[in-house]
């Protein structure tokens, strides 16, 4: 006879629990972690090699690259300066709390103060995963078009920061900053926004400073 | 797609819990799926069949029960549903709202002999 047995189980819960494991780790060694996401040449990698230079001298970063395949991320990221590992994810399309719980045991988290993690170039996956990382930012750039907080809600409204990068570009696109921002303040009211280029690091500096202050808040507590 | 690790994921916590109610086969999986979910449920199917082989979750109809999104504007109180592109309260132009459905993904139960 069929008999039907109640579950109601998070289907992510597996994944959650490593994350929350992952934290635990990080925590331990008062290391300080982001999770950066965007499209795929959203600016990922030139921002983090810009907050790699500019905050080498007062703290020590690692790096940790999600990519389907190459390591040119990590390389770009160790020649600014920081501790990388890569992952090639082989196919999958954005990391999981276990993939960075193996990177983890890669770097030498005593001789680290902040890690960040680059997820892999999209908007859809990675924001279903969470890692166990501090802060989940997503870095959205002016030449992908006013309309991706409608597209994608799911990754809007999961961040705890928004970086707007290539405003250089605004005069050459069309771009309805209001129509943009109308959108994220929906999804995700409040949220904390970095518009910045990371070709004339215009607005870098509150970018880098935010990063600096959120790491050494975490360490005193 | 993260179809996949998602398909393994309702595997393992349909296996767990037909193995602590002492079933010795699982015959229906009912998955409750928001419409922020982004999950692909012809997807998680495709997986399914393959995955769940030699296992006494084989053979099991997975049942979605798909949750429409909902929202509340948390000014005038309306509750409406997505339309197009705008999210903001049809009613009163409000940005404030809440999502009151929509973003559920779960294994609700399984159905076992």
């Amino acid at each position: 006879m069929t008999k039907r047995v109640p579950v109601v189980e998070k289907i992510m819960s597996a994944n959650d629990r490593i994350a929350s494991q992952n934290r635990a780790k990080l925590d331990n060694e008062s290391i300080y972690s982001l999770n950066l996401m965007a499209s795929p040449g959203g600016g990922k990698t030139s921002l983090i090699e810009l907050t790699i230079k500019n905050l080498a001298d007062r703290l020590r970063l690692a790096v940790i690259d999600g990519d389907v395949a190459t390591s040119i991320d990590a390389d770009r990221a160790a020649s600014a300066g920081a501790v990388a590992v890569q992952i090639n994810t082989g196919g999958e399309c954005h990391l999981d709390a276990v993939m960075l719980q193996s990177a983890l045991r890669q770097v030498e988290l005593d001789e680290i103060d902040l890690l960040i993690v680059e997820n892999v170039g999209n908007l859809i996956c990675p924001a279903s995963f969470k890692l166990g990382t501090h802060k989940n930012v997503l870095i959205s750039s002016i030449p992908e078009g006013d309309d991706k907080p409608y597209k994608y809600p799911g990754m809007y409204r999961g961040v705890d920061a928004l970086v707007i990068n290539k405003i250089d570009l605004l005069p050459y696109v069309p771009f309805d900053m209001d129509y943009f921002r109308r959108g994220v303040e929906v999804l995700n009211p409040g949220l904390i926004t970095f518009p910045l280029s990371c070709s004339t690091q215009e607005g870098l500096d509150s970018w880098i400073s935010w990063v600096l202050q959120q790491t050494q808040s975490n360490r005193i507590i | 797609m993260h179809e996949l690790p998602i398909t393994q994921n309702i595997l393992e916590i349909a296996l767990r819990h037909a193995k602590a109610a002492n079933a010795s086969r699982i015959m229906s999986i009912n998955i409750v799926i928001g419409e922020l979910a982004s999950i692909v449920d012809d997807s998680i199917q495709f997986y399914w069949d393959i995955i769940s082989n030699d296992t006494i979750a084989e053979g099991a109809k997975l049942n979605f029960n798909r949750i429409n999104a909902e929202f509340e504007c948390k000014v005038c109180g309306e509750r409406y549903k997505l339309q197009g592109n705008e999210l903001v309260c049809p009613d009163c132009g409000s940005l404030k709202i809440d999502i009151v459905a929509g973003k559920e993904f779960f294994l609700e139960s399984i159905d076992v002999e």
